[in-house]
């Protein structure tokens, strides 16, 4: 009982890290920007065949292609912004996130279809040839490739909080998010922090998309359900806090592995949904959200 | 330096601001005075490129400013302290004063006007790694200003930063604007404290209702009747 219980709680910290890099990237948007992109797990899923692809044709190892697949989601979330969702930059907050959730809904639908088009609804996934490599310490399985995505997000959580925290850049970010009017009258161009906040978190959705199709497998349809774990875990974080973000996914990760191991692994997505509405109604800003930024 | 000709301003279909026409030259400090709801702080606004005018034309330096975007126009050297200074409350006061300094021109420079800031409040050097939101009033202010000062304007236009001091600190915030116009600062002072604002400025113009009412020598201005028992009765 110990044991499994142990391995459990492991289990769900590794997956709950994937969550947490899920959510940050829509956090990163949402928080800056003020739109709600709903088509975020959509940018996952071309994370995922980013990496897919490069791993099946020109043999990279999955964890190298992230550098590709940020690349790739930056150059698309850039594009999509500057198309798409810098039309609706310019509405009052309330009608920005509901104008934002109708349009990224319709563009979740369109990528969703060209995947399809493009890439059949074939399940894929990668298997290095360290796929089933495992440690075992203090009886709990320590599996490598879900140690190592842990690894990933970790590194991605330090990396954006150094960038917003250190550099030139950040700040004008934070600036823009405290009081826009004020950053412009410092010499900020605004319109270039949400294009550049909107790609960063498109960048990361497609980080995320790499460590999905490397532990689980991904396909055409998979947006929707990823998109929804990102929006629990967002709210559940609260915003304005990047590390609020990633504790909220480790939390949905040890609820969903708790349920499974206490009730039953059909009611794991529930107890997520569950606890959304819980901290909905009793915390609207979130766990470790702060109601000024 | 800084002409604006006939411009008219809108917010939706109200209309605010009426064919108004100011001029500030180099070195001068130019006070522009009114009643609460007259139009100042849409007028410092529609020159900082935050809001369009409709009609008229707006020029800084003999280059037409009315359509570009706030963050070039900081980039001209035309800098605003807003009304209520707009301090970034979520960072260090050291973090306000580098934002200041963002555009290209001003940040190679930006430990010498750190440095010159410092010398300006010293209040500033002590405090540089508070959180600006835990400053008080006049703090705030300060930093404000000296914000806006990192980014190396020739000209600077500040709304109200007398507003909520203590008399003796307001006396202290003139005296300020004062030395640094003497260091060779055009200066555009937004202000309901009429006496002081006047006493201090080369020439001032008074706003009423969207429109110029008046316009003279700072100290002549004072002696309009109107302006008397407008204001200082
Ligand atoms: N965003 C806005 N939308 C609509 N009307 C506005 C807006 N901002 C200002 N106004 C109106 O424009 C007029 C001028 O306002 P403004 O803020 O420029 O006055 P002010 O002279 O700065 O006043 P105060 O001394 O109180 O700061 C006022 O009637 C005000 O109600
Ligand atoms: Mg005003």
């Amino acid at each position: 009982m110990f044991e499994g219980l142990s391995q459990n709680l492991v289990f769900g910290i590794l997956v709950g890290s994937l969550y947490g890099l899920a959510a940050m990237g829509l956090s990163m948007i949402f928080g800056v920007t003020k739109l709600l992109n709903v088509a975020h797990g959509e940018l996952i899923m071309f994370g995922g065949y980013a990496c897919f692809w490069a791993f099946s044709l020109l043999d990279i190892d999955p964890f190298l292609t992230i550098p590709l697949a940020m690349l790739a989601l930056f150059l698309i979330g850039a594009v999509l912004y500057s198309l798409i969702f810098s039309r609706t930059i310019k509405l009052p907050d309330e009608s920005k996130v509901k104008n934002s959730l109708l349009v990224a809904f319709g563009l979740s639908v369109i990528l969703q279809n060209l995947a399809l088009r493009f890439w059949t609804a074939d399940e894929r996934g990668v298997t290095p040839a360290y796929y089933q490599t495992s440690f075992t310490a203090l009886e709990v399985r320590f599996p490598l490739v879900r140690l190592a995505s842990f690894a990933v997000a970790l590194i991605f959580l330090i990396a954006l909080r150094l960038f917003l925290k250190n550099t030139y850049t950040g700040k004008a970010i934070r600036a823009t998010v405290q009081n826009w009017e004020a950053a412009s009258l410092m010499g900020i161009d605004i319109h270039k922090v949400y294009l550049l906040s909107f790609s960063i978190g498109a960048a990361l959705a497609g980080v995320a998309g790499t460590l999905v199709v490397t532990n689980y497998s991904i396909q055409p349809a998979m947006g929707l359900g990823w998109t929804m774990k990102a929006l629990i875990v967002m709210v559940l974080g609260g915003l304005g806090s990047i590390p609020g973000t990633f504790i909220g996914g480790l939390i949905l990760g040890v609820t969903e592995s708790a349920t499974s191991f206490f009730i039953n692994s059909n009611y794991r997505e529930v107890a997520g949904l569950i606890l959304f509405v819980l901290v909905l109604i009793f915390r609207p800003q979130g766990l470790f959200g702060t109601k000024e930024s | 330096m800084l002409s604006i000709d006939t411009i008219a301003v809108f917010y939706k279909e109200l209309q605010a601001i009426w064919d108004v026409s100011l001029d500030v030259n180099d070195g001068e400090i130019v006070a522009l005075v009114g009643p609460n709801g007259a139009g100042k702080t849409t007028i410092l606004r529609v020159i900082s490129g935050l809001i369009q005018p409709s009609a008229g034309k707006i020029s800084f330096q003999g280059q037409n400013i009315s359509h570009v975007p706030p963050h070039k126009i900081v980039e001209l050297g035309l800098s605003q302290v807003p009304e209520s200074g707009k301090i970034f409350t979520g960072m260090s006061v050291l973090e306000n004063l580098e934002l200041g300094a963002y555009v290209a021109r001003a940040r190679k420079d930006r430990s010498a006007s750190l440095a010159r800031v410092f010398e300006i409040f010293p209040r500033l050097a002590e405090r540089r790694n508070q959180l600006a939101g835990t400053l008080s009033g006049g703090e705030r202010q300060m930093l404000a200003i000296g914000r806006a000062l990192m980014s190396e304007p020739r000209l600077l236009m500040l709304d109200e930063p007398s507003f909520g001091l203590a008399p003796i600190l307001v006396e202290h915030m003139f005296e300020t604007i004062r030395k640094i116009n003497q260091q060779g600062l055009t200066i555009l002072l937004v202000e309901q404290n009429v006496q002081a604002s006047l006493e201090l400025a080369h020439r001032a113009y008074l706003l009423e209702n969207g429109r110029i009412v008046g316009e003279g020598k700072g100290k002549e201005l004072l002696s309009f009747e109107s302006v008397r028992s407008a204001y200082l009765a």
